[in-house]
C-alpha cells in the first residue's frame, strides 16, 4: 500500500511540473506577492498607524549610526563593558579565591587525618582541586559581569547597529557584518562566540566567523594579557604603569581584530571562495530589557553553561599537570624533559620550552596557562598564585625573560590554537573534523609566523 | 530505507521528544514568529525555568523545549527559530516549517510584533496554510499603544478566522488568556476555521487540477491545498520531505495496527 | 507618461520609492521577496551606515539594512508623495 501511495504521489509531482510549465506567471513571485498583498489589506482594515517618520527610535539612530558619533560611541561602550568587567571582577575574584584556597587547607588536613598517601593528596588536592579552584575564581566573576552586560546591549537592540556601522569593513574581508557580534561574544568566551555564529545565516560567512573567532581574546586570556602587559611595561620602564598596561591590552585587541579581518579575507579568497551570499540585517526597535529576566537568563544560559564546560576540562588538566611535574624519569621531571625538547623551537620564535609546554598543557582552558608556567619555573609541582606583579616579574627575569619574551607571549596567547572547549564547540557546530582541525591549525600557524617574524626582526635590529 | 528516514531530521527530534519521559505530555504546541517579536519572552513567560535546549539533529539550529501545566494538563512548548517566512530559504526556516508541518503539533502559536503587524502577518498567513490550529499572539501590545498604533482585535479575528490574543509577555500580561486559548485549540474544544489566502486566478486553477487527486493520496495527513502549492512551486527539498513523511507515517500506522 | 525606473541603491536617504521588480534570480530573489520586496511595495531609504554602505530601508514596517549588492538588484520607481 505504501508503494502504491508513493507512486501516485510521484505521479502528482510530475503532473504539477507539467501544470507549472503551462502557467505564464512566476509561481513563487506570485504566491509571495499575493500573501503580502493580503497582509497589507488585513492590516489596512484592522490597524490604524500613526506617522512614524519622527519617532524616538529614529532620533536615537541619528546619533548611534551617525558619521561623527557612531564609531566613538561604539568604542566608548565597548571600553566601558571591559572596564566594568575587569574592575568589577577584581574583588569577587579575590574573595572566591580566598574561600576556595582556604578550603584547600581543610582538604589537606582531611587527607592527613585519613592517612592518605602523598601522591593521592597531590593528584586530587594539589592537582585537581587547585586547578578547579583557579578556573572558577578567575573565570566566574568576569563572566557573571560580562554576559549580563552583553545581553543587555543585545536585548536593547544596540548590537545590530554595531553590525550596521561596521559591515563595510567585513564586506571587504568577504565576511558578514554580524561577525562583529560573534566577536564581541568571543570576548566573553570563544566557545560562546562560536555558538553565536548561528546568527549568520549563510554557511560560508558563518564558517569564516567560526574559524576566526579565536583571534579575539576571551575572558580566560585577558588575565594573561594584563599580567604580561604589566610585566612587559615594567621591563621597559622601571615600575609598572597601569595606564600603559591598559594601552597595551587595547592595542592587543586591535591587533586581534586586524588579524581577524586579514584571515577572513584570506579564507574568503582561498578555502572559502565564493560570492558573498545575501546580506540582510534587521535593525529592530529599541526596547528596554527587563533586568531581572535578563540576569537570570544570561547567568543560567551563558555563564553557568560556559563555566561548567570549563570545569569539565580543567579537572583532568590539573591531574595531568601535577603528574607530569612530579613524576621523574632519571633525574628530571617529565615536565622538564618535555620543556627541554621544545626549547630549541621555542627560542627561535622568541619564547622558550616551558612557555610552549604551558600553552600545550593549557589546552583545556586558557586561564591555566600562566599558573602552569609559574609552576614549571618554580618546579615545585603545584600551581601557585604569586602575590604581586613585581614577584612575577622577578621570577620571569630570573628565567631569562626579556621584553621580547613578554611581547611574544602576548602575541602567542592572542593568536594560538583555541582551548579544548572551543574546539569541541567548533566540532559540534560544523559537524566536521576538517574544519575543527583547521580551527586549530590556522591560528597556530598565525601565532608561530608572527612570533617568528617579531623575534627575528627584533634580534636583527639588535633591540634585545 | 524506513530506518534511515526515521532516524534523521525531524523524525529523530520528534521521536526523542516523545521518548523523553519529561515530555510525555498531553499536548505539544509549536511557537513560531518573526525575529525580534519577543517570542522567547513568551516562551520564558509560559514555561519559566522548566525548559531545556537541544540541537536539531544534523543541523546547527537550536530548539528549546519547555513544559507548563494548565488546568491539570501538561503542555509541551517547542520554541522554533525566528523566521520571516516558511518558504525555506535557510536552515532556520526549514526547521520551523518541518516542525509545524510534520511534527504534528496540537496547535501552533505565531508570536507577532503588534508594532509592525503587517510584516508579521506574512508568516501568520503561511502557517495558517499548513495547519488550521493556528493562534495569533499579538505581543508588545503596550508598545503599540505607546506608539499610538490601534489594532482592532475582533476585526483581525474575523479577517483571519483564527483566535487573536494580545499580550505583554515581559510583564506576563495576557499570558493567562493565551494559555486558555491554547488549551481550547489544542484539545479540540474550539472550532477552527482559518480563512485561506486566495491566489491569482492562474494559480487557483492549477491548484484545482491537483487538489482532488492529492486528497486521496494524503488521506487527511497533510493539508492538500498547501501540498499542492508546494508541488507547483517545485521546491524539491520540501517535496522529498513530504514523500518521506507519507511513507513513514503509513508504515507507522501499519505497525500500530 | 511613464515614470523613470532606477535601482534602489540610487534612492537618496529620506526618499520613497515603489518596487517594480527584482533582477536577481534563485536564492537571492527568494530572500528579497520574503522580506516583502514584492512589486508595488513602498520603500523608504532611512539611513546610511557611517561607512556609506549598507543602507537601512523601511520595508513594510521593519527597518532592514541591505548592502549595495542587494539593493542594486531591486528596480524601483519614484513615488510622488501625496
Amino acid at each position: 500500500m505504501a508503494a502504491n501511495q508513493e507512486n501516485s504521489f510521484n505521479h502528482l509531482v510530475f503532473k504539477a511540473q507539467a501544470v507549472r510549465k503551462q502557467m505564464n506567471t512566476n509561481l513563487r513571485d506570485q504566491v509571495v506577492k499575493d500573501i503580502y498583498q493580503r497582509a497589507e489589506e488585513i492590516a489596512a482594515k484592522a490597524v490604524a498607524l500613526p506617522d512614524t517618520r519622527n519617532d524616538l527610535d529614529r532620533k536615537i539612530d541619528n546619533i548611534v549610526t551617525s558619521r561623527i558619533w557612531g564609531y566613538p560611541l561604539m568604542f566608548a561602550l565597548l571600553s566601558l563593558v571591559f572596564w566594568l568587567t575587569i574592575t568589577g571582577a577584581n574583588y569577587p575574584s579575590q574573595l572566591l579565591s580566598n574561600v576556595l584556597f582556604g578550603f584547600q587547607e581543610q582538604l589537606t588536613g582531611f587527607f592527613r587525618w585519613a592517612g592518605a598517601p602523598a601522591w593521592l593528596h597531590g593528584v586530587l588536592v594539589l592537582g585537581l582541586y587547585r586547578c578547579l579552584a583557579w578556573v572558577v575564581s578567575v573565570m566566574l566573576p568576569p563572566m557573571a559581569i560580562f554576559f549580563p552586560l552583553f545581553t543587555f546591549l543585545e536585548d536593547l537592540g544596540y548590537l545590530p547597529r554595531v553590525a550596521f556601522n561596521l559591515d563595510k569593513l567585513f564586506k571587504k574581508a568577504g565576511a558578514h557584518g554580524k561577525q562583529i557580534l560573534t566577536m564581541c561574544m568571543g570576548f566573553g568566551c570563544n566557545a560562546a562566540g562560536i555558538i553565536a555564529c548561528r546568527i549568520i545565516e549563510s554557511p560560508r560567512e558563518r564558517l569564516i566567523a567560526i574559524l576566526t573567532n579565536n583571534f579575539v581574546p576571551c575572558n580566560g586570556r585577558f588575565p594573561t594579557l594584563i599580567a604580561m602587559a604589566a610585566v612587559f611595561m615594567g621591563a621597559l620602564a622601571a615600575g609598572t604603569n597601569s595606564f600603559a598596561a591598559a594601552g597595551v591590552v587595547a592595542g592587543v585587541v586591535l591587533i586581534g581584530i586586524a588579524v581577524t579581518l586579514l584571515v577572513s579575507r584570506i579564507l574568503s579568497k582561498t578555502l572559502l571562495k565564493g560570492v558573498p551570499s545575501t546580506f540582510t540585517l534587521e535593525l529592530p526597535p529599541y526596547r528596554m530589557p527587563k533586568i531581572g529576566t535578563l540576569l537570570i537568563r544570561s547567568i543560567l544560559d551563558r555563564t553557568i553553561f560556559v563555566l561548567m564546560r570549563a570545569v569539565v576540562v580543567a579537572a583532568p588538566a590539573g591531574v595531568i599537570t601535577w603528574i607530569l611535574a612530579n613524576v621523574t624519569i632519571g633525574d628530571m621531571s617529565i615536565v622538564a624533559r618535555l620543556a627541554g625538547w621544545l626549547d630549541g623551537f621555542g627560542r627561535i620564535i622568541g619564547l622558550d620550552g616551558y612557555i610552549l609546554l604551558a600553552f600545550l598543557l593549557g589546552l583545556p582552558a586558557n586561564e591555566i596557562v600562566v599558573p602552569i608556567l609559574i609552576m614549571c619555573y618554580l618546579a615545585q609541582g603545584t600551581m601557585l598564585e604569586l602575590d604581586s606583579i613585581e614577584a612575577l616579574r622577578q621570577l620571569l627575569l630570573n628565567n631569562g625573560w626579556t621584553w621580547l619574551t613578554a611581547l611574544n607571549m602576548i602575541l602567542f596567547s592572542l593568536l594560538h590554537f583555541p582551548c579544548a572547549t572551543t574546539l569541541l564547540t567548533v566540532r559540534k557546530e560544523t559537524q566536521s573534523t576538517k574544519w575543527t582541525v583547521l580551527a586549530a591549525l590556522i591560528p597556530t600557524g598565525a601565532a608561530i609566523a608572527v612570533c617568528f617574524l617579531v623575534a627575528q626582526i627584533v634580534r636583527a635590529l639588535g633591540l634585545v | 530505507m524506513g530506518l534511515t528516514t526515521q532516524s534523521t531530521g525531524i523524525y529523530a527530534f520528534v521521536e526523542e521528544m516523545h521518548q523523553d519521559p519529561n515530555f510525555n505530555t498531553d499536548a505539544v504546541i509549536a511557537l513560531a514568529g518573526n525575529p525580534n517579536t519577543g517570542k522567547s519572552t513568551v516562551f520564558n513567560g509560559l514555561t519559566g525555568l522548566n525548559q531545556h535546549t537541544g540541537n536539531w539533529p544534523g543541523k546547527t539550529v537550536v530548539l528549546a523545549k519547555g513544559i507548563y501545566e494548565h488546568r491539570g494538563k501538561k503542555i509541551t512548548l517547542v520554541d522554533l527559530p525566528g523566521t520571516y517566512s516558511l518558504l525555506a530559504n535557510s536552515a532556520d526556516e526549514q526547521v520551523a516549517r518541518d516542525f509545524i508541518c510534520f511534527g504534528n503539533p496540537d496547535a501552533t502559536v505565531v508570536v507577532a510584533d503588534a508594532t509592525c503587524l503587517e510584516r508579521n502577518l506574512n508568516l501568520v498567513l503561511q502557517v495558517m496554510e499548513i495547519t488550521p490550529k493556528t493562534i495569533l499572539c499579538l505581543n508588545l501590545i503596550d508598545e503599540a499603544k505607546r506608539k499610538a498604533i490601534r489594532i482592532d482585535r475582533n476585526g483581525l479575528e474575523r479577517l483571519l478566522g483564527i483566535p487573536v490574543v494580545p499580550t505583554v509577555a515581559r510583564d506576563k500580561g495576557g499570558l493567562a488568556e493565551l494559555e486558555n486559548t491554547i488549551h481550547e485549540v489544542a484539545l479540540g474544544k474550539r472550532q477552527m476555521n482559518p480563512r485561506q489566502t486566495i491566489y491569482h486566478q492562474a494559480i487557483e486553477e492549477a491548484l484545482r487540477e491537483l487538489q482532488a487527486e492529492l486528497e486521496e493520496v494524503l488521506q487527511g495527513k497533510l493539508n492538500s491545498r498547501w501540498v499542492a502549492l508546494r508541488l507547483l512551486d517545485g521546491d524539491s527539498s520540501i517535496i522529498d520531505e513530504i514523500r518521506r513523511y507519507l511513507i513513514t507515517s503509513t508504515t507507522q500506522v501499519g505497525k500500530e495496527v | 507618461m511613464s515614470i523613470a525606473e532606477f535601482e534602489l541603491t540610487q534612492l537618496p536617504v529620506g526618499g520613497f520609492a515603489r518596487v517594480v521588480g527584482i533582477k536577481a534570480e534563485g536564492l537571492v530573489r527568494n530572500r528579497l521577496l520574503d522580506l516583502g520586496l514584492v512589486p508595488a511595495t513602498v520603500v523608504e531609504a532611512v539611513r546610511k551606515s557611517p561607512a556609506g554602505d549598507p543602507i537601512a530601508y523601511k520595508i513594510r514596517g521593519a527597518l532592514i539594512a541591505l548592502r549595495s549588492e542587494e539593493s542594486r538588484q531591486i528596480t524601483v520607481r519614484a513615488l510622488v508623495e501625496d
